[in-house]
């Protein structure tokens, strides 16, 4: 096992490795580009990634050029997970056979996929499932910022209730989004995977922990990234960061991690929780829920939020 | 270290296990796999080598043919040597990532055991699923029994792997008639198998730490026609000459020769059937017993069915007055694709033969010698007339009112 990188500050972290580079075609404002630096940046150790199709994977290696510092991989939208779970399988016969490339001698290096909301939750689900179940010593990273963002904004299982997206709009006669999002980390962790976490890009230390974390443990590991979307969430670019400081401490989006499907621990506790009302209303996605007849459903949001965090917290309590 | 297996010189096999045995004999790496028949044995036996320590790489059992051949393309891509087998539905499945894995120039082995594509469902042999993959960017190699299933899955390695071609390679053979029928098949040695295929040789691998890669970019129409067009390029003007060199290479070390195209009595042949799989070997039994009767009879079958041989086939079909193109595939609103390749070919040619399609077999049905037998004749008398004396296209050995069009 290798050496756990110490982190002492922001500073020193944001700068500490070069793996992901600034010169790609992300938005502004857009979180992924700060979940996967903090992901790459949370290690000394090789890495070996791969993409599923989506904004990530089209705004990042746009021949003749790649952001990527470290070997990458990108096939299809629904199998990214797999892509790795591949190379993972490779290095495991190589290293049986003693055939691995001179620049691998001692070195361990970890596989990592990343995917959209789309590519996890939606057309990616089985392959993802079936890396885990086949215990595949891999970490799989779900960018999820909640929509189909890279085809220009459809809903997704992903989209919470009463989001308005281009393939489920708010209008006259309709609140927008009418489905629940997906409980994908209860479904993962219910995998029996060692090791699965919700994390959000502003709290950099939590992220940070988890990641190492998850590389420290050996097999596929599922971390649930919220990853705030100026574009489709319709936010001011400057603050991607606020909208997830106002996601993480209205317990819109709870951190906590599931240690071999069961044990949850809840990692962070907003000293001052905010009402959901202030998360919604920060967000263009969620405007019309402003109007009269829909504002039943902010109160609905609010108590839908505070029974899952009881749950959680009950979760946590009951130490199984 | 995988232990080595004894084999006799004349092992009693079937197609599948053949191209097992073939796999073995390569040490490939990583196997990603589902089951699927007729094709299932290919990787079962795979399993039960690895079980019995007579192969020391990765079986990854994974939850649908679209995922094996993602494994096989992120296992190819990370560096080492990577097959997999599927027939029918699963390679239907597979094909997205057929693609993604010849543009990213992975020399994958596909064993492809034959089979009809459903609605209806039907799980026996025919060519629909070949023709499925022929625009994929892949090698397409096609063996008739189960000893070319050993010996074209053998070089199909050799061929993929090299460093000018670095493409995927499919081996193809007929569903239960190819895959499921115990024949005897002289193999090579383990020792002289794996030096025949050599030492993968590891390019762009994303395991080397020293040297990242970027695989599957996205291009834009300022570089996605440069890409297709070199990989265009490369199929139709390297991978004939490196076939060439493996079949002779081949041939050297164990008698058996194969070609590009093969002919059976096609030297002073005045009509030809065109067919693949384990119906040339039919065609050429009836093709020798007609010539005693005096119709000068041959058989011509593209061994490579992609890149297609355009030259080969037209030297080989050179001065033959009328040819019968076999599809065993529905056609479904068109002429079967042989016949297009063919009459495409032969229209470039100072010799014109009549050319007419005969559709055949579908779903496992039989092709008998009599059903040769007629087709020989309908050319004879194409031959002589110097024009179509039958429909354009046929559907042979079917139930029910006779079916032509054109």
């Amino acid at each position: 096992m290798s050496e756990i990188k110490k982190i002492k500050n922001l500073k020193e972290f944001s700068t500490s490795a070069d793996r992901f580079e600034g010169a790609n075609l992300l938005c502004p404002g857009c979180a992924h580009s700060i979940i996967v630096r903090e992901v790459l940046n949370a290690t000394h150790d090789p890495l070996i990634l791969a993409a599923s199709t989506g904004c990530l994977e089209v705004c990042t290696a746009v021949y003749p050029y790649t952001s990527w510092d470290n070997s990458w991989i990108h096939i299809g939208f629904e199998n990214g997970s797999t892509a790795i779970a591949g190379a993972e399988a490779m290095y495991k016969a190589r290293k049986r056979k003693g055939k691995l490339p001179k620049s691998c001698e001692g070195k361990t290096p970890k596989f990592v996929a990343f995917g959209g909301d789309g590519a996890t939750y939606d057309i990616g689900f089985q392959w993802i499932s079936g890396c885990f179940e086949r215990g595949h010593d891999m970490m799989y990273v779900c960018l999820d910022n909640e929509v189909y963002a890279n085809t220009g904004g459809q809903r997704s299982s992903s989209t919470p209730i009463g989001a308005s997206t281009t393939t489920a709009p708010a209008g006259r006669v309709s609140y927008g989004e009418k489905m629940m999002k997906k409980d994908i980390v209860g479904i993962m962790a219910a995998h029996g995977a060692p090791y699965v976490a919700q994390v959000a890009p502003n709290k950099w230390k939590d992220m940070v922990k988890k990641i190492q974390k998850g590389f420290e443990t050996e097999g596929p590991v599922f971390i649930n990234a919220m990853s705030a979307c100026t574009t489709e969430w319709k936010f001011a670019p400057d603050d991607t960061i606020a909208i997830s400081d106002l996601a993480t401490d209205s317990l819109v989006f709870p951190l906590y991690e599931i240690e071999n499907g069961t044990k949850l621990r809840i990692t962070y506790r907003p000293k001052n929780k905010v009402p959901v009302r202030d998360y919604l209303g920060a967000q263009g996605r969620f405007k019309h829920l402003f109007k009269p007849q829909y504002e039943y459903l902010i109160d609905e949001w609010q108590k839908m939020v505070d029974e899952r965090w009881e749950y959680l917290q009950r979760r946590e309590e009951a130490s199984v | 270290m995988a232990e080595k297996m004894e084999l006799n010189e004349v092992e009693v096999w079937d197609g599948n296990m053949a191209a097992s045995q073939a796999l073995r004999q390569a040490q490939i790496d990583v196997v990603a796999a589902y089951p699927i028949t007729p094709s299932t044995p290919v990787v079962q036996n795979y399993g039960s080598f690895l079980a019995n320590g007579y192969v020391d790489g990765e079986f990854v059992m994974v939850e649908s043919e679209h995922a094996a051949m993602s494994g096989c393309v992120g296992a190819a891509a990370a560096g080492g040597r990577v097959a997999t087998a599927t027939s029918s539905q699963g390679f239907a499945l597979m094909v997205e990532v057929l693609y993604q894995a010849s543009g990213m120039r992975l020399p994958i082995v596909l064993v492809v055991v034959n089979r009809a594509l459903a609605a209806p469902l039907n799980v026996n042999g025919d060519h629909s699923d070949m023709y499925l993959g022929r625009d994929s960017g892949w090698i397409q190699l096609d063996a008739y029994n189960a000893q070319e299933a050993y010996d074209l899955t053998l070089m199909a390695f050799r061929i993929g792997e090299d460093v000018d071609i670095r493409l995927p390679v499919m081996v193809h053979q007929d569903g239960f008639i190819t895959s499921h029928t115990a024949e005897n098949v002289r193999p090579l040695s383990d020792d002289e198998a794996y030096a025949f295929i050599g030492e993968y040789p590891m390019v762009n691998a994303m395991l080397d730490l020293a040297k990242p890669v970027t695989y599957g970019v996205q291009t834009e129409e300022d570089w996605h026609f440069e890409h297709k067009a070199r990989q265009h390029h490369d199929l139709m003007t390297k991978v004939f000459g490196k076939v060439e060199e493996v079949f002779d290479a081949f041939e050297k070390k164990t008698g058996r020769k194969y070609n590009i195209v093969e002919e059976y009595f096609m030297d002073d042949a005045d009509v030809a059937i065109v067919a693949l799989g384990t119906t040339v070997d039919t065609a050429a039994y009836v093709a020798e017993k007609l010539r005693k009767e005096g119709i000068k009879a041959g058989v011509v079958s593209p061994r490579l069915i992609r890149p297609w041989p355009h030259a080969q086939m037209m030297e080989a079909l050179k001065g033959v007055k009328a040819v019968a193109c076999l599809d065993r595939s529905s056609p479904n609103g068109a002429m079967g694709m042989l016949y297009n390749e063919v009459a495409a070919t032969m229209y470039q040619s100072d010799s014109k033969p009549v050319i007419t399609n005969y559709v055949y077999g579908l779903g496992g049905r039989d092709f008998t010698v009599e059903h040769a037998e007629n087709i020989y004749k309908e050319l004879a008398a194409n031959a002589e007339a110097g024009k179509p004396t039958t429909p354009l296209q046929q559907f042979i050995g079917l139930r029910g009112p006779k079916l032509s069009f054109y």
